[in-house]
């Protein structure tokens, strides 16, 4: 298990084949990226990231385990920057590996649900406009801890 | 006491993290004295339902006992992902 809380971006390919690499014979492995989206089509200049150092990597890691526990992992990687980050770059990938698809593809989204809310990040956008706005946490990210 | 604050917490307050002496039994008790020392706690801790607090870097509630705790940190609900 690998939980990774930096500035610095990530090589999708590079982690995706040294994790994969890393559990040969679990059948199954999946990956999911988060990338900076401009959903105001040219509004948004950069994404700020802020974090807690050291909650961050507790609570990463509590969630990992217990995922890596509930699903029999073979693995899980979390990768999360932190950090001014502009549309289009990555902002966080998750990891899988499990014998099954089913179990490999229900940990990720759980890793999904629980580290939107649960992990101190927050996000604040800088508008190509000169204004700067925090990211609200929504009800539905809330709710969706309900389903585990 | 260390007392941290994060995202708009911080920026309302106008710092990222003090040191304070208190003899505050409970979060709540806590707030209440941080409230009443001047305008931009009062704003910041306004609606309690905005913000959530860890105690030694983990959730807690706000009250939740301060005894043995060395670090609080305020913020508002989590964004990550």
């Amino acid at each position: 298990m690998r939980i990774s809380v930096q500035q610095a971006p990530f090589e999708l390919g590079a982690e995706s084949d040294a994790f994969a690499a890393g559990v040969e014979g679990a059948g199954a492995v999946v990956t999911f990226t988060g990338v900076v989206r401009d959903a105001d089509q040219g509004g948004l200049e950069a994404m700020e990231i802020e974090h807690y150092p050291g909650m961050t990597e507790k609570a990463l890691t509590a969630i990992a385990e217990e995922a890596v526990k509930r699903w029999s992992l073979a693995d899980a990687l979390v990768i999360h920057r932190h950090g001014r980050l502009v549309p289009g770059e990555r902002i966080m990938m998750v990891a899988t590996a499990a014998r099954h698809r089913k179990d490999a593809f229900e940990a990720a989204e759980y890793l999904m649900d629980y580290l939107k809310s649960r992990a101190p990040f927050w996000k604040k956008e800088i508008l190509a406009s000169g204004g700067s706005d925090w990211v609200a946490a929504k009800e539905a990210d809330e709710d969706a801890l309900k389903r585990w | 006491m260390d007392i941290l604050y994060f995202a708009w917490v911080r920026e309302r307050i106008g710092l990222p993290r003090e040191r304070v002496e208190t003899s505050a039994a409970t979060v709540n008790d806590l707030i209440e004295e941080l409230r009443a020392r001047e305008e931009r706690y009062a704003a910041a801790f306004a609606d309690l339902t905005a913000l959530r607090v860890a105690l030694d870097q983990d959730l807690a509630d706000f009250d939740a006992s301060l005894e043995g705790v060395r670090e609080v940190a305020f913020f508002p609900p989590m964004t990550g992902g």
